[in-house]
């Protein structure tokens, strides 16, 4: 069984006379990392609200860990998706950032919320904030509290939607480490971003939206490094890949180090 | 401690537009400053770029310049923050944001008229400018910021990165002498993220505009700013012309250990040098590191 499927969905806002999503069809697997990407207003978002039923197909048939979503309540998804909006201010609405993490933990009847709270805290480097208001953490740190609530109760599968946001280079290592650890443990995680160095860096499979419809979908270093894909998307080319078609190298580098090197190759120089 | 390149020490500050002196902010109720012993000096017409962990200092540095510190945030405050040669401490918030436009990092907390044209419109009409006056602001701004098409639109109807073109218009109509951006490209797709920095380039040396923005993607930045300050736990370790500071790999050491991540081509240029190979300047984009390899040739070894 797959995690998530999308069959000839479309969906349109009641407000807008195009649809959000185009005949959008998909099966992403249990322990995928996928990277959702494209310009603004792509319908990205709208996507990845489908997946927590959030929002329901106008047409298609959108299926979650095998159950249809038109028959789920989003109480009841939510058990197996946590989602982390694009800004925090929409989903951060406890007293405390102690009791917004908790807020999960028992609606979902976790086992010994108080600890597994203070615990999910402290990875997030949060606990010393436990007990001020979440708004008034920084616009960083707001972000790294809506991913620990959702974390916390370890729901099957976790939509981001830009989770690197205001985040530096030692949380984005972090985020980078827990999305690969939580794929290991055969879950799943959707990053929609434009954080291209990020993805690369991740190396996930990678969706591509433009106007509602998917246009590529593929490994990261084949699609980032379509130069037609990535203009018809709004999207640049991450530095690596941009070094590798500008040198004419056939596979690009994962990292600086590796670039160095090829370039110490490629010019004879002895390393 | 090359905190005390020129931007602290006030040296090469041409005709200064903000100068920070000995300044330490500490927020009512936190155990620690959130900024401490701020020496610094923006010029008129530079564009700079303030780099930071989270929680490092940047917000408070920046509202310390538009007097939403001490005006609104409260807390013990040493030192000064001139703007434009106004005490900070001294003058209204009102009267620095005829002069200092401030775009958030969260457009929702500056949008909210029932449409873009008069969002847009709504501080001139505060500034008691006359009718004439206010439209021909407020289409330049349009214009500008690439969103005459979404005038008559209500916030609501905005996708994010709409939003923050109408506050960054918004920001821009009232002319400012200095235009502060809050990580003003978080929400944007990467080519949308770069017309929109180009944009504030070319509208800095058009206008002799002082730009000062917040921002974690430097690869999209560097290109373009004059000056970067980097900030860790409140304090300055870091400030100076890029291209200078980024020769030394001590300096790109500080500011990983500041949690700020440099462009993947800055880590490639230093890798090839400690393998011995000399290079010119440190490249900031592909290109320029392209030109530099194809340049050099195995006798500047």
């Amino acid at each position: 069984m797959s995690a998530i499927e999308f069959d000839h969905v479309w969906y349109r806002y009641s407000s807008h006379q195009d649809y959000a999503l185009k005949d959008v069809t998909v099966t992403i697997g249990k322990g995928e990392i996928v990277g959702v990407v494209g310009p603004n207003g792509a319908g990205k978002t709208t996507f990845a609200k489908h997946i927590n039923g959030l929002l329901k197909p106008d047409k298609g048939l959108v299926k979650v860990l095998g159950r249809d979503t038109k028959d789920e309540s989003v109480a009841r998804l939510s058990r197996d998706v946590g989602i982390i909006f694009q800004n925090p201010h929409h989903q951060l609405f406890s007293e405390t950032v102690s009791e917004e993490v908790l807020f999960g933990l028992k609606n979902f009847d976790v086992e010994n919320p108080g600890l597994v709270a203070e615990r999910v805290l402290e990875d997030f480097g949060l606990l010393q904030y436990r007990e001020k208001p979440p708004l008034s953490l920084s616009g960083g740190e707001k972000k790294r509290l809506c991913i620990a609530s959702a974390i916390a109760w370890d729901p099957k599968i976790l939509v981001l939607d830009e989770p690197t946001v205001g985040q530096d280079l030692n949380n984005k290592r972090q985020l980078l480490d827990l999305i690969v650890s939580w794929s290991q443990r055969g879950k799943t995680a959707i990053l929609v971003s434009h954080d291209m160095e990020f993805l690369w860096a991740l190396n996930p499979r990678i969706l591509v939206f433009s106007k509602g419809r998917i246009l590529a979908d593929g490994k990261v270093d084949v699609v980032f490094t379509d130069e037609e894909i990535l203009h018809e998307a709004s999207l640049r080319l991450p530095q690596l890949a941009e070094l590798a078609a500008k040198l004419g190298w056939k596979n690009p580098p994962r990292t600086p180090s590796e670039a160095a090197k090829r370039i110490l190759e490629v010019k004879g120089w002895p390393m | 401690m090359s905190s005390n390149l020129d931007l602290t020490s006030g040296q090469g500050c041409g005709k200064p537009v903000v100068i920070f002196r000995d300044f330490t902010f500490r927020y009512r109720d936190a155990d620690e400053d959130a900024l401490r012993d701020i020496d610094l000096c923006f010029e008129r017409g530079g564009f700079y770029l303030v780099a930071g962990a989270t929680g490092s200092g940047k917000t408070t540095l920046l509202r310390s310049m538009i007097g939403l510190i001490p005006h609104v945030y409260e807390g013990e405050y040493s030192g000064e923050v001139v703007v434009l040669g106004k005490d900070v401490r001294g003058t209204q918030i009102s009267e620095l944001a005829r002069h200092v436009g401030y775009v958030f990092q969260n457009p929702e907390n500056q949008i909210f008229m029932f449409s873009v044209e008069r969002d847009v419109a709504f501080t001139l009409e505060n500034m008691g400018l006359p009718p004439a006056e206010i439209k021909r602001r407020v289409e330049w701004a349009l214009e500008t910021t690439g969103i005459k098409d979404l005038r008559d639109k209500a916030p609501y109807e905005l996708s994010d990165g709409q939003k923050q073109r109408v506050a960054v218009a918004g920001a821009l109509a009232s002319e400012p002498e200095i235009l502060i951006l809050d990580e003003p490209t978080s929400l944007l797709d990467p080519l949308t993220a770069t017309t929109v920095l180009d944009f504030v380039e070319g509208l800095s040396k058009m206008l002799n505009l002082t730009v000062i923005a917040v921002e974690h993607r430097l690869e999209l930045l560097l290109p373009k700013v004059d000056f970067i300050i980097a900030l860790k736990d409140g304090r300055v370790v870091l400030s100076g012309r890029p291209r200078r500071l980024f020769e030394n790999e001590v300096n790109i050491n500080r500011l990983k250990a500041a949690g700020i991540a440099v462009p993947p081509v800055v880590d490639i240029y230093h890798e090839v040098a400690k393998r011995g190979i000399k290079m010119e300047k440190p490249p900031m984009t592909v290109d320029e590191l392209v030109s530099i390899i194809k340049r050099i040739s195995p006798v500047d070894r």
